[in-house]
């Protein structure tokens, strides 16, 4: 800390004193002639840093003395129970019957661990479709909050304000009631072709997934690099010549046309299974189940309207004179909005918004009020099944620290990145 | 001076005038073409609020349509056709009337017949005044809380013999009053229960926990404190119920067993602990240094200068943001249904379960909103208006 | 001759103990020298104005008399005591030495008698009533009695400032330190300030002053130190420093400075 302090003081300092004593010599308090000394180290009572680690030591021996005292009891308490230790129970048959996952799983014969990741993958499979979805209307809220029209400002304000006021849990139990009260499959609601809505789920078709697919996404991720490197190079040629050639021409045939024409030359493949009513259920096509949809719904609508107040927040910290300043040097709205407007904005508003995503990824673990498997109901499950309580839950607080510091530690770096340089 | 003439040149064109020469330049004669109408009135706020382009006018009536639908389907469902009460029988009270209005009319009779359970839980029937009196103590709590004039040490006290004579009303067994163990306390004195009293036992250690974090002399203490807080904010308040109904009576020796509401009120203390010292260390970092060199300067020694003059300044910057992050316990209380403890949301869940009131679940959770609304809604606005005023002081 | 303040007081350099003594301190920020060799003797009853273009150093060697800032290498003799880790030297020179601070840093949640009696109750454990009163009567000297039960935030910054400097005094310090005392003052407050010093010198206090105020300096110091890049450049009566600068560093600071005065 000393040493940041002491650099930039001395930034300020040598710029000053350049300004002063030009023509002098360098100055002389960036070379020194020795450097600072090393202080001794004395073992009584008045040097502060033997002080430090006399206290440091007391509060440390303190508390770990309390957690040894608490590891006894545990100890005593599980084989007096008769409870196993150990992560030996992940290699057991599970025996848990989970209702929807996105690889093969069969109760009888696959593992404790295997039906955990299947946990995890469910919990991913509500995160990621909640981040985006909950990003994208809230950013629309955050904006109507904005508006000129009284009427969807008012609107947008009345939403955040009652949905922020009301427990999630609250609100999931309401969707997931108000999901089951969809009509039976054979009455159910059909919007469009091969989209069904009843209180097994929603129905969609389902494109097989082949080969080709697989070609064409390889193509989009070759035409992304290929659009940033384009992107690059106009930039190059934007500082030596002033001329900007066009980027999104070549974007939309690299990424678009591109992959299109792969999965085309493939062989054009378009399977759909339609879902089709057999009996009492639906078969075929790909099924979202009333618990997914009403932890997902559930989750953006609480969500977004954090998102919505953060965005406004965001949009509100630029001064109306950085818009104005722009105009007046003759900027048109959009070269405004991309080079002025949002920077200052994301600034304001990623580290919220980032915090808000790891709140929407907690928040998912009330999956298992509603009867949604992810993670914690399912490691709740197993802790149930196998006693061993302190593993299942030291678990699913790994799982969930893993996901928190990850995202902490990119919005760190990100403010680093971008940190406005102050005095 | 040349502006102060092109100035007046500028004012006399908006009035009309013409031009007075300027500098030899002879005065141009000024038309103008008449101005847009514009003025005051609910037609012309209409206009520009509501109506001011197309896009502006198709959203506008488009939401009218879509909200206009809404309300009044929701008038015909919740007051039009609603059934209000129903009539009792020897067998219990009879829902057909509530049944053969499913669809069209609510049924609010649930509410009726089924709200001392929702409000009070299990405790028993004769007693349910004493809840009653606990709610009131505690809205009363707040309210004094929030009073300015009442920020002073003596509102330490209050809290305590609030939370005392709560504690006895509760519990029972003195004052002839009969005992009732917290296995039959339920309903909304539970929310208040877990929340406030979190709150209150949290507030010493999060203080404390704010200053380790921002120790530069004991490394040590303030690596214990980084990893209390970012491991009690990167877990779900799910896991630590988990933890406290599941885990601690393990670290109890063998023989004593914490009762399931003190295991839940412990985890919510952690959680809140964590939360607080993150919003109390924010204070104490927007503390201008000067505040603490000129203590040390005074001869102040740590204890007297962070007791007298930091952490009262801290503390008063960081109200809102308190109340902010108490809304949110509020709210987060109700995740005890999932260890089985039962608050305000967990009565109404157990509610409906009641075979006669099976399926009017809408009803309940619209009433149990309302009042979880009611309590957020006004600390939300408290805390916005304390926000805007504390803005507006100039802090030097 | 100057108008510097006249009264009897034994002539700095006596044999009486000085009343602070640095000895070749120095002080790093990490890799950067900040203070270089520094050596100044200050002695009772002496007034010293230290001044300097920004970033001198003027300001990190006045803070480091009262330890608000550490010095790596040299010693530092404060009313006799030296100024080490050792925490009861440290409070003893704290309770000797008041300071003055550029931005004031009065406690905007105490009352004017409140930030005034706080140290003297705590530090010096003296009974509230007395305490009290050993305030209202620094503060009738600063002049402004009738604030005593304000809060800073509803006073002008000239106000406040003086209540800075009855607040110091209430501790009654052996030596009093000025940092900058009227760099963040509006023009129209500076004179009451300087007033208010110069009443306090004139009691025979003890004072090192870093500012940027020459009339102050002609008037009141019986000495001006003047500081480039970490080291004492030139040190002498005001009147020598000022017509006769020995330097090109002092003649530069000078031309620059003296400009606007």
């Amino acid at each position: 800390m000393i040493l940041r302090h002491g650099t930039m003081v001395a930034a300020a300092w040598v710029d000053h004193e350049d300004a002063i004593m030009s023509g002098a010599a360098i100055d002389p308090r960036l070379q020194p002639a020795r450097a600072a000394p090393k202080k001794a180290f004395s073992l009584s009572w008045s040097d502060p840093r033997f002080r430090n680690i006399v206290w440091q030591v007391v509060i440390l021996g303190t508390i770990a003395a309390i957690v040894w005292y608490l590891v006894q009891n545990t100890n005593r308490n599980l084989t007096a129970r008769r409870i196993a230790t150990g992560f030996d129970f992940l290699a057991r048959t599970a025996g848990i019957p989970i209702g929807e996952s996105l690889i093969d799983y069969d109760p009888s014969i696959h593992t404790y661990g295997r039906a955990l990741t299947i946990g995890l993958l469910n919990t991913l499979k509500v995160a990621v479709v909640g981040v985006v979805i909950a990003t994208i209307w809230g950013t629309l809220l955050g904006v109507a909050r904005l508006s000129k029209n009284w009427l969807i400002a008012k609107c947008a304000a009345v939403y955040v304000e009652v949905v922020r006021d009301i427990p999630l849990l609250l609100q999931l139990l309401f969707w997931y009631s108000a999901l089951q009260g969809l009509p039976q499959p054979r009455n159910s609601f059909h919007p469009l072709p091969g989209v069904f809505l009843s209180n097994r789920g929603v129905k969609v078709p389902l494109v097989e997934w082949e080969q080709p697919f697989w070609w064409a996404l390889a193509a989009l991720a070759i035409g992304i690099a290929g659009t940033m490197a384009w992107s690059r190079s106009a930039t190059r040629k934007q500082e030596s010549t002033g001329v900007r050639p066009k980027v999104w021409p070549v974007g939309l045939a690299l990424m678009v046309a591109f992959p299109v024409a792969i999965w085309a030359v493939l062989g054009a493949p378009f399977d759909v299974e339609m879902p089709v009513l057999r009996g009492f259920n639906f078969v075929g096509g790909a099924t979202l189940s009333p618990e997914y949809g009403a932890l997902t719904i559930g989750l953006v609508i609480y969500t977004s309207a954090y998102i919505a107040e953060i965005v406004r927040s965001g949009i509100l910290a630029v001064p109306s004179g950085q818009w104005e300043a722009a105009g007046a040097i003759g900027l048109r709205p959009g070269i405004v909005l991309r080079k002025i407007v949002l920077p200052q904005a994301l600034r304001v508003i990623v580290p919220p918004m980032t915090s808000q995503y790891l709140n929407l990824i907690k928040n998912s673990s009330l999956a298992v009020a509603i009867g949604y498997q992810d993670i914690v109901s399912i490691a709740n499950t197993t802790l149930n099944q196998t006693g061993q309580a302190i593993e299942g839950i030291a678990a699913i607080m790994l799982v969930y620290l893993v996901i928190s510091l990850s995202i902490s530690f990119f919005m760190n770096w990100y403010n680093a990145r971008i940190a406005l340089v102050e005095r | 001076m040349a502006s102060s003439e092109t100035t007046t040149a500028r004012l006399s064109e908006a009035a009309g005038e013409p031009v007075p020469s300027l500098a030899g330049i002879p005065a141009a004669p000024i038309t103008r073409a008449r101005p847009a109408i514009t003025g005051a009135g609910p037609v012309a706020w209409a206009r520009t609020n509501l109506f001011s382009g197309w896009v502006s006018t198709a959203v506008t009536l488009a939401l009218i349509y879509v909200l206009g639908r809404w309300i009044l389907g929701f008038l015909d469902w919740g007051i039009l056709h609603a059934v209000w009460t129903v009539p009792d029988t020897a067998a219990g009270p009879d829902a057909s009337a509530c049944r053969d209005a499913k669809g069209t009319g609510a049924c609010w009779a649930v509410i009726g017949e089924k709200y001392r359970f929702i409000l009070f839980g299990r405790y028993p029937y004769d007693e349910q005044w004493r809840p009653a009196i606990v709610i009131a103590l505690f809205i009363g709590l707040y309210i004094v809380s929030a009073m300015r004039r009442f920020w002073r040490p003596e509102l330490l006290l209050v809290w305590v013999a609030t939370l005392t004579a709560i504690g006895v009303l509760m519990w029972g067994g003195v004052l002839g009053m009969e005992f009732v163990p917290q296995d039959s306390w339920g309903g909304l004195p539970i929310t208040l229960i877990l929340s406030t009293f979190g709150l209150a036992f949290s507030f010493p250690l999060a203080v404390v926990v704010a200053l380790g974090r921002r120790s530069t002399n004991l490394p040590a203490v303030k690596a214990l404190c980084v990893v209390y807080v970012e491991l009690i904010r990167g877990v779900p308040l799910i896991t630590l119920l988990f933890m406290a109904s599941v885990m601690f009576p393990l670290f109890m020796p063998p023989g004593l067993n914490p009762d399931k509401l003190l295991r839940a009120q412990v985890a919510v203390i952690l959680f809140a602990g964590a939360y607080l010292a993150e919003v109390i260390r924010g204070g104490l970092q927007a503390l201008p240094k000067g505040q603490y060199e000129a203590a040390d300067a005074l001869g102040l020694s740590y204890w007297e200068k962070t007791g007298f003059i930091i952490l009262p300044q801290a503390l008063r910057l960081v109200i809102p943001p308190l109340v902010n992050t108490f809304i949110g316990f509020f709210k987060d209380t109700s995740l005890v249904l999932i260890i089985g403890i039962f608050d305000l949301l967990t009565s109404g869940k157990v509610a409906i379960t009641d075979p006669t009131w099976q399926g009017y679940s809408t009803e309940v959770y619209l009433v149990l909103a309302a009042i979880y609304f009611a309590f957020c809604f006004v600390m939300a606005r408290y805390s916005r208006g304390l926000e805007t005023e504390f803005s507006r002081t100039v802090r030097r | 001759m100057s108008q510097a303040v006249s009264m009897d007081r034994p002539h700095p350099g006596s044999n009486e103990q000085p009343a602070i003594q640095l000895e070749k301190v120095n002080k790093w920020y990490g890799a950067l020298h900040v203070l270089r060799d520094i050596t100044l003797t200050v002695g009772q009853k002496e007034r010293v104005v230290v001044c300097g273009p920004s970033g001198s150093g003027k300001s990190t060697m006045i803070r480091c008399i009262n330890r608000l800032e550490s010095h790596q290498e040299g010693r530092i003799i404060v009313d006799g005591t030296e100024l080490t880790d050792d925490l009861r030297a440290l409070d003893t020179i704290r309770r000797e030495v008041g300071m003055v601070f550029q931005s004031f840093n009065l406690f905007p949640h105490l009352t004017i008698l409140e930030n005034c009696t706080l140290a003297p109750i705590w530090v010096r454990k003296m009974p509230k009533a007395e305490a009290e009163e050993l305030a209202m009567s620094y503060l009738t000297r600063v002049k402004i009695p009738e604030q005593a039960k304000k809060y800073p935030g509803q006073l002008s910054g000239g106000q406040q400032q003086r209540v800075a400097i009855a607040r110091a005094l209430c501790m009654k310090p052996k030596i009093m330190l000025f940092d900058e005392p009227t760099s963040a003052l509006d023009p129209e407050m500076i004179k009451e300030v300087l007033d208010t010093m110069i009443g306090l010198a004139e009691t025979g206090m003890t004072m090192v002053c870093v500012t940027h105020e020459m009339g102050f300096a002609r008037q009141v110091a019986d000495r001006v130190v003047f500081m480039d890049r970490g080291e004492i450049v030139e040190s002498g009566p005001p009147n020598d420093l000022f017509e006769n600068p020995q330097t090109d560093r002092l003649r530069l600071f000078l031309s620059q400075i003296l400009r606007g005065h």
